[in-house]
C-alpha cells in the first residue's frame, strides 16, 4: 500500500512540473511560436484559406478596434458593434441606389443616388464599384460618427450620470442592437443584397487567386489601423484618450474635459464602424443578420489581442479571421471536414484556447 | 512674507452621501507661501483638498482663486485657472510614457509647454533620462516625482500636495520635500497636507491642526512645532 501510495505522490510531483513548465512555456514564447507556426502550416497547406482569412480578418480587426476604444474610454462591452456595422453597410448602399424597400418592391427613395452621379459607376482599376461607393462609405462615415454621438447622448450619458454599473451599459448597447437589426429589416428586407452586380476580377498572387476587391479591403484597413495607431501615439487627443482609459480620475484632475473625449470617441469608432461595415459587405453581401452573426469574431478579436489595446486588435483579428477561414478548409484527423457553417463558432474556440494560457489577451495590460 | 492671499477655503463644509466629513474648515494661503495641513487620520485632511480643487462638491462654504469665486466650479476650469492637485495614491497615468505623463500635465496649456517642460525637467534630472518609459515601470519614488512634475506642468498659482510622502523610504521622504522645497522657492505656493507632521511644518512657513472635521490650531509652523500641545498630540513627543 505504501509504494502505491509513494508512487502516486511521485508521479503528481511529475504532473505538476510538468503543467508548470508547458504552462510557463505556453504563456511566454510558446504562444508566440504556436502562432507563427500556424501561419507558416498555413502558407504553404491553405494559401487560399489563408488569403481570405487575412482579408476577412483585417475586417474583423477593423471592428475590434473600436469594441477596444469604446471599452477603454467608457468601461463596457459595445454589443451593437456589429449590427452598427451591417447598418452602415446599408447606409451606404442607400446613399449609392437610393432604394428601400416599399410594398413588397424596391422603390427610389432619394432623390439623387451617389451611384447616378456622372460616372460614378464606372469601376475605377480592376475593382467592382465606381467612385460613388467610396462617396457613399465616406458620407455613411460621417453619419454614423453623428449617430453614435446622438446614442450617447440619449442613452450612455444618462446612465453615466446616474453612475450604473457597466453591466447596464452592456444590456443598453443589446437593446440597441435588437433596435438596430429590426431598422434594418424593416428599410430593406431580409433578403441578401450586394453593392455591384457581375464579375470580379483577380489577380495571381505566389499560387493564390486575389481578388482586386479583396486587396482594396485589406489595404483600406490597414491604413485606417495605421490612421487610429497615429491618432492615439501621435496627436493631442489620441494621447488624452489613451490617459482616461488609464486613469480618468487623474486624467479629470489633469484639466482634460472626459466627456468631449467620450464623444471624440464615439465619433472615431462611429466612423471606423461605417468603413468595417462597408468593407465587410463588400467581402460578403449585405444582411441584416450578419451584424449579430459578426459580434462573436469581433469581440474574440478584441479579447484574444488584449481588449484597451490597439494593436491587440489588430492581431486579434487577423489571427481570429484567419483560424476560421483556415479551419473550415483543412481535413481533420477523426473529425473529417468541418462545416463552413461552424466558422464563426472557431472564433470562440480561438478565444478560449488563448484566454486559458494568456488571461489577459495577447497584449493586455497587467494590473 | 507678502500679503497677497492667492488661495482662501471659507468655512467648508462637505462630505460623502449621507457623512458629513468637514464641518466649517478654513485656510488661507499667501503668495509665495507653503503651507500644512496636519491632524491625525480621519480628520478630513484630504477631504479639504478634494472639496478645494472641486472634486467633492461644497455643502456650504466657498473657495476663493486669486479673489476670484471658483466653488464647485468644473475641475478643467479651475486647473485654467491656476490650481494643480496631486492626488496620493494613482497620481501617474501607467501605460503612458513619462514625456507623455507630463504632456497631460500640460493638458490645457495653450502656449509655452517646451519652456516649461526645460524647466520641470531641471527640478527632475531623473526623469529626462527615462522620458520614453511608460511610468507603470517607475519605483514609488519615482512615480512621487512624476506626478509632482506632471502637476507643475501647469505652471500653477497654488499647488495642492496631497501626501506626498506616504509609503515612501526615508531617504526618499528627504528627497521629496527638498524638491517641494525647491518648488516653493521658485515662487509657487503650496498648500501640503500631511501624516508626517514633523517634517512638513519644518519645511512650512505655516501650518493649520485639523481635528474632527474641524479648525483645531494654526500659526507659524515653528510656533506649531514648539507647541505642547500638538506635540503631544501628532509629533509623538
Amino acid at each position: 500500500m505504501a509504494t502505491i501510495e509513494a508512487g502516486r505522490e511521485r508521479f503528481r510531483a511529475a504532473l505538476r512540473d510538468y503543467q508548470r513548465a508547458a504552462g510557463g512555456f505556453l504563456t511566454g514564447a510558446g504562444l508566440w511560436l504556436l502562432i507563427g507556426l500556424f501561419f507558416v502550416w498555413a502558407f504553404f497547406q491553405h494559401r487560399d484559406a489563408l488569403v481570405t482569412g487575412l482579408v476577412t480578418g483585417s475586417v474583423f480587426a477593423l471592428g475590434a478596434i473600436g469594441i477596444t476604444l469604446i471599452y477603454g474610454i467608457l468601461k463596457f462591452g459595445h454589443f451593437a458593434h456589429g449590427d452598427s456595422m451591417m447598418l452602415s453597410a446599408y447606409l451606404a448602399f442607400f446613399l449609392v441606389s437610393g432604394v428601400i424597400v416599399g410594398e413588397r418592391q424596391d422603390t427610389q427613395a432619394l432623390p439623387v443616388n451617389l451611384g447616378d452621379l456622372p460616372g460614378a459607376g464606372e469601376r475605377i482599376w480592376e475593382f467592382s464599384f465606381g467612385y460613388g461607393l467610396l462617396l457613399a462609405m465616406a458620407a455613411a462615415a460621417v453619419i454614423m460618427a453623428g449617430v453614435f454621438i446622438a446614442l450617447d447622448r440619449a442613452v450612455y450619458r444618462p446612465l453615466r450620470r446616474r453612475r450604473s454599473g457597466i453591466v447596464i451599459f452592456s444590456i443598453a448597447s443589446l437593446g440597441l442592437a435588437l433596435v438596430i437589426r429590426s431598422l434594418m429589416l424593416i428599410f430593406w428586407g431580409a433578403d441578401p443584397r450586394s453593392y455591384t452586380r457581375g464579375f470580379r476580377s483577380s489577380f495571381d498572387l505566389l499560387g493564390t487567386r486575389v481578388l482586386y476587391d479583396q486587396l482594396f479591403i485589406f489595404c483600406m484597413a490597414m491604413l485606417l489601423m495605421a490612421a487610429v495607431y497615429l491618432l492615439l501615439y501621435r496627436t493631442k487627443l489620441g494621447k488624452a484618450m489613451r490617459a482616461m482609459a488609464d486613469n480618468p480620475d487623474l486624467a479629470r484632475i489633469s484639466g482634460i474635459n472626459t466627456e468631449q473625449i467620450v464623444l471624440w470617441t464615439w465619433g472615431v469608432a462611429g466612423a471606423l464602424v461605417a468603413v468595417a461595415g462597408v468593407m465587410l459587405a463588400l467581402q460578403a453581401q449585405l444582411k441584416p443578420e450578419i451584424g449579430f452573426i459578426v459580434l462573436l469574431p469581433l469581440f474574440a478579436a478584441a479579447i484574444v489581442g488584449g481588449i484597451g489595446s490597439p494593436h491587440g486588435a489588430l492581431l486579434g483579428g487577423l489571427i481570429v479571421g484567419a483560424v476560421q477561414e483556415v479551419a473550415v478548409s483543412t481535413d481533420f484527423p477523426l473529425l473529417g471536414e468541418v462545416s463552413p457553417g461552424y466558422k464563426f463558432s472557431i472564433a470562440f474556440i480561438v478565444l478560449i484556447v488563448i484566454l486559458l494560457v494568456r488571461p489577459r489577451g495577447l497584449f493586455g495590460a497587467k494590473q | 512674507m507678502p500679503e497677497n492671499v492667492v488661495l482662501e477655503a471659507r468655512d467648508v463644509v462637505t462630505g460623502y452621501g449621507e457623512v458629513e466629513i468637514l464641518h466649517g474648515v478654513s485656510v488661507t494661503v499667501h503668495e509665495g507661501e507653503m503651507v500644512a495641513v496636519i491632524g491625525p487620520n480621519g480628520a478630513g485632511k484630504s477631504t479639504l483638498l478634494k472639496a478645494v480643487f472641486g472634486l467633492l462638491p461644497l455643502r456650504s462654504g466657498r473657495v476663493f482663486l486669486k479673489g476670484e469665486d471658483v466653488t464647485n466650479q468644473r475641475t478643467d476650469e479651475v486647473v485654467r485657472k491656476g490650481l494643480s492637485y496631486v492626488p496620493q495614491v494613482d497620481n501617474v497615468f501607467p501605460s503612458l510614457t513619462i514625456l507623455e505623463n507630463l504632456e497631460m500635465g500640460a493638458f490645457v496649456r495653450r502656449d509655452g509647454r517646451r519652456d516649461r517642460l526645460d524647466q520641470v525637467f531641471s527640478l527632475f534630472p531623473d526623469l529626462v533620462t527615462r522620458k520614453g518609459e511608460v511610468a507603470g515601470r517607475l519605483s514609488g519614488g519615482q512615480r512621487q516625482m512624476l506626478a509632482l512634475a506632471r502637476a507643475l506642468m501647469l505652471d500653477p498659482q497654488v499647488l495642492l500636495l496631497d501626501e506626498p510622502s506616504a509609503s515612501l523610504s526615508p531617504k526618499m521622504v528627504g528627497l521629496i520635500f527638498d524638491r517641494i522645497r525647491v518648488i516653493n522657492q521658485g515662487g509657487t505656493a503650496i498648500l501640503l497636507v500631511e501624516q508626517n507632521a514633523r517634517e512638513a511644518l519644518s519645511i512650512c512657513h505655516r501650518g493649520y491642526v485639523l481635528a474632527m472635521g474641524a479648525n483645531r490650531l494654526d500659526g507659524e509652523a515653528k510656533g506649531l512645532l514648539e507647541n505642547a500641545e500638538v506635540g503631544r498630540l501628532y509629533l509623538g513627543a
